[in-house]
C-alpha cells in the first residue's frame, strides 16, 4: 500500500475540474493508454490569464491527484506564471508523492508544456522561442531527452533509478539506461564546467561565498558552530571554523565530508578546502 | 454489514481459529526441541511426525519421508529447483512457463546467468498453457520441467497429469516440479496419480499462518539441500523445526480436506455469482480467462479504459480488498507478466482486478460488492480521456 498524503487521497476521492472545455484555447496531453497513464488538460486563456482548466485522466490515484491539483494551481494565473510551474511544485502542493510515483507529477508538467506548445503554434501569442529538437530516449514509455533533463534539473536527480521513478524512462526493457546515465553525467559535468571556466574571479568568489552562506553555514549553526571564508587561491579555499566547530574533534570530518564535498559538488573536484586556525 | 470484505485470498488468507488453537500448546508449554532426548520433547517430536502424516495424505504421497517442512512457498520452490539441478549438474536445460510466480521465475532468471538454458512456454489468450510448445521443447538435455498447478492471478489450472505424461514420454529422466501453492484447499492434490516428482505448498494460502510451507520430493528424486546444518528433515532442510507452525499447517490441511467439497461447490457458486453480475452490470468489463478451467475461488476481470490502482483505492474506501496486476500497484512500471503473456488487450490490462474468495466469504459480502462496484467503476470512467470509446462499449452492451 502506498503511503499517500491526505491531500493526494482527497484529490483522487474528489477530483476537481474534471471534464472537457469544448472551446478550449489550448489542449495538452501526456502519457498513453499503453503505458498505463494518460492525462489530457484543457485550458481557456483570456488576456494572457488562464481563466479555466479542466482535465481527464486515465491513471492511478496519484496521477488523478496530480492532474486535479494542477488545475487548481493554474486557474487565475498568468501564462508566464503557469509556465514556471515544475513537477516539483505539483508534488509539493500535494504534500509529496512516493518516489515511485513522482512520474505522475512529471506527467502533469508535460501535459502543461504540451498545451502551451500547441497554444503558441496556433499563433495565439507570439513567442520568439524556438523549440530545440528533442530526441527519443526511452521508446517503451516515449520519454525524450528534454523531459529527462528537465526532471534531473528540477529535482536534482543523480541516478538512473531516480530518473525512472520520475519519468518512467528505463522502467521497462532498460535498454536506454546507459543513455540516461549519459544525460545525467553531461548535466553535472556542464554545471561544473560552467562554474569553473565561464566565471570571472569576482563571480567565482561571490559564488563560493554564496554557497558557504546559504548551504554550509546554516548547517553548522544548527550544531552551534559556524564558518568564515578567509581566502581563495586558485583551487584552494581557506576557511576558519568558529563556535563549537573550532577545536571540535570532528572538525576534520566536517571539513572534508561536508564543507569540501558541498563545494566540490558546485565547483568541481579540484577544489581543496584548507582550515586556518 | 461487516466493514472488511476480504477478496484477496490468493495473496494470503485469514488464519482459521482452530489452527490457532492447534498451535497454542507449542507456543506455550510444549516448547521442547523435538530432537532432544528427554520425555519433555516427546510431544513436540510427535507433533512433527503427525503433521508429516497429515501433509503426506493431503498431497497423497506414498511415504511420510517424502515430505520436507520449509518456511514458505518460495523456499519450497528454491529447494526443489536448485536441489535437483545441484544434485546432477550435467544437464543444463530447463523448461518452465511464462506465467510462473516471481518466486520461481526469478530463480530461473538467476540460473540463466549461471549458464543454464531456460525455455519459457507461452499461454493462449485464456491463459491456458501451450502443450504442443512444451512437448516440442523437451530434449535429452532437459533436467527439469517446472509448471505451476494453477496461476495466482487468473486461477487457470494447468493439466499437470497430462504434462507429466508428455515429459516422461519425451525424457524419462527429466524431473517435474509443480508449484501447487494456488491449488491447496481448492482442488484435490494427488502427486501419485499425476506422476509429480516435486511439489511445493505454502501454509498461509490455506488458512495457516505465514512462515511455514512444505515440499514433496518423490523417493526416486534426489536433491542437494539448500540449507545446510543439522540433521533435521533427514538432512534435506537443516534448522530446528518450527513446531507450532508445522502443527498449525497440519491442522489447516485437515480443515482444507474437510472443506474441499464446500470450496468446489459453494465458493465456486459465489465466485460465479460475482463474476456474472459484474459482467451483466458493468459495460466495460470482461473476464480475462474466457472459458478456461479455473480454481473455484478466483476470477480476473478487466475494466477497459480505466486504471486498476484507482479501482482498488476506491474499493478500499468501501472496505473491499482485491488486487490488481496493474503497473501502478506493484511499484514496477509494467503491468502483470501473466496478463501480458495472455495478450490481454492494452485497453484492459491496466484495469484488471483479481477477486479471490475463501470459505469465509459470505453471500452478503458478494451482494455488497455487486451493489457497490458499478458506481465505483462509473465514477472512475467519468474522468477517463476515453469517453468516446467508453460510449461505444456502452452502446454495444445495450
Amino acid at each position: 500500500m502506498w503511503d499517500y498524503s491526505e491531500k493526494v487521497m482527497d484529490h483522487y476521492r474528489n477530483p476537481r475540474n474534471v471534464g472537457v472545455i469544448e472551446d478550449a484555447d489550448a489542449i495538452g496531453t501526456a502519457g498513453s493508454l499503453v503505458c498505463g497513464d494518460q492525462l489530457k488538460i484543457y485550458l481557456k486563456i483570456k488576456d494572457n490569464i488562464v481563466t479555466d482548466a479542466k482535465f481527464q485522466t486515465f491513471g492511478c490515484g496519484s496521477a488523478v491527484a496530480s492532474s486535479s491539483i494542477l488545475t487548481e494551481m493554474i486557474i487565475g494565473k498568468s501564462v508566464e506564471e503557469v509556465k514556471k510551474i515544475t513537477n516539483k511544485d505539483i508534488a509539493d502542493q500535494l504534500d509529496g508523492l512516493p518516489p515511485e510515483k513522482m512520474h505522475c507529477s512529471v506527467m502533469g508538467y508535460e501535459a502543461l508544456e504540451d498545451a502551451f506548445k500547441n497554444y503558441e503554434k496556433d499563433g495565439y501569442v507570439s513567442l520568439d522561442k524556438i523549440q530545440p529538437k528533442e530526441k527519443m530516449i526511452c521508446t517503451c514509455f516515449q520519454v525524450t531527452d528534454k523531459v529527462i533533463l528537465d526532471a534531473v534539473k528540477t529535482n536534482g536527480l543523480k541516478t538512473v533509478d531516480e530518473v525512472t521513478n520520475y519519468t518512467k524512462a528505463g522502467g521497462a526493457c532498460g535498454r536506454c539506461k546507459s543513455e540516461i546515465q549519459k544525460i545525467i553525467d553531461n548535466y553535472y559535468r556542464d554545471i561544473k564546467n560552467d562554474s569553473k571556466s565561464n566565471m570571472t574571479d569576482t563571480q567565482r568568489i561571490l559564488k563560493i561565498n554564496n554557497i558557504i552562506e546559504t548551504q554550509i553555514s546554516p548547517e553548522l549553526v544548527k550544531d552551534g558552530g559556524d564558518i568564515e571564508l578567509v581566502d581563495i587561491k586558485g583551487n584552494d579555499i581557506y576557511v576558519k571554523l568558529r563556535g563549537m566547530c573550532s577545536g571540535c574533534k570532528n572538525s576534520t570530518m566536517t571539513l572534508k565530508l561536508f564543507v569540501e564535498s558541498t563545494l566540490k559538488n558546485a565547483l568541481g573536484d579540484e577544489i581543496n578546502v584548507i582550515e586556518v586556525k | 454489514m461487516n466493514n472488511l470484505i476480504y477478496l484477496d485470498n490468493n495473496a494470503t488468507t485469514k488464519v482459521d481459529e482452530r489452527v490457532v488453537e492447534a498451535m497454542l500448546p507449542y507456543l506455550k508449554e510444549e516448547y521442547a526441541n523435538p530432537s532432544s532426548m528427554y520425555d519433555f520433547s516427546k510431544k513436540s517430536s510427535r507433533a512433527i511426525k503427525e503433521a508429516r502424516g497429515v501433509i503426506k495424505d493431503f498431497v497423497n504421497a506414498a511415504d511420510e519421508k517424502e515430505i520436507i517442512f520449509t518456511s514458505c512457498g518460495t523456499e519450497s520452490a528454491n529447494t526443489a529447483i536448485r536441489g535437483v539441478l545441484n544434485y546432477n549438474k550435467t544437464k543444463k536445460h530447463i523448461v518452465t512457463t511464462k506465467i510462473e510466480h516471481p518466486c520461481v521465475l526469478n530463480v530461473y532468471k538467476t540460473l540463466e546467468k549461471q549458464g543454464y538454458k531456460v525455455d519459457y512456454v507461452g499461454v493462449n489468450s485464456n491463459g491456458e498453457l501451450n502443450l504442443d510448445e512444451l512437448r516440442n521443447i523437451i530434449t535429452d538435455e532437459t533436467a527439469l520441467v517446472s509448471v505451476m498447478w494453477a496461476n495466482n492471478e487468473t486461477g487457470v489450472i494447468n493439466p499437470v497429469g497430462e504434462i507429466s505424461q508428455i515429459i516422461k514420454s519425451k525424457n524419462p529422466d527429466t524431473k517435474f516440479f509443480v508449484d501447487a501453492v494456488q491449488v491447496t484447499g481448492k482442488i484435490p492434490i494427488d502427486v501419485q496419480a499425476n506422476s509429480i516428482d516435486l511439489l511445493g505448498i505454502s501454509g498461509h494460502k490455506f488458512h495457516a499462518p505465514k512462515g511455514v510451507g512444505a515440499l514433496y520430493v518423490n523417493s526416486k528424486t534426489m536433491i542437494t539441500p539448500l540449507i545446510i546444518g543439522g540433521h533435521q528433515e533427514r538432512g534435506k532442510r537443516a534448522g530446528t523445526e518450527n513446531v507450532p507452525y508445522i502443527a498449525g499447517m497440519a491442522k489447516a490441511a485437515e480443515l482444507a480436506i474437510d472443506n474441499l467439497q464446500y470450496e468446489m461447490t459453494e465458493v465456486k457458486r459465489l465466485r460465479d455469482k460475482l463474476e456474472s453480475n459484474i459482467i451483466k452490470k458493468i459495460y466495460n468489463s470482461r473476464v480475462n480467462t474466457g472459458i478456461a478451467e479455473r480454481v473455484p475461488n478466483t476470477t480476473n476481470i478487466g475494466f477497459e479504459y480505466i486504471e486498476g490502482e484507482l479501482i482498488l483505492l476506491h474499493l478500499s474506501d468501501l472496505g473491499i480488498c482485491a488486487s490488481s496486476g496493474s503497473a501502478c500497484t506493484s511499484g514496477s512500471l509494467e503491468p502483470s507478466h501473466v496478463l501480458r503473456a495472455m495478450n490481454v488487450p492494452f485497453t484492459a490490462i491496466h484495469g484488471s482486478i483479481r477477486w479471490s474468495l475463501s470459505r469465509f466469504t459470505t453471500e452478503d459480502e458478494i451482494d455488497y460488492v455487486i451493489d457497490k462496484l458499478p458506481s465505483v467503476i462509473e465514477d472512475i470512467a467519468r474522468i477517463s480521456p476515453y469517453q468516446k470509446e467508453l460510449q461505444t462499449l456502452k452502446n454495444l452492451k445495450n
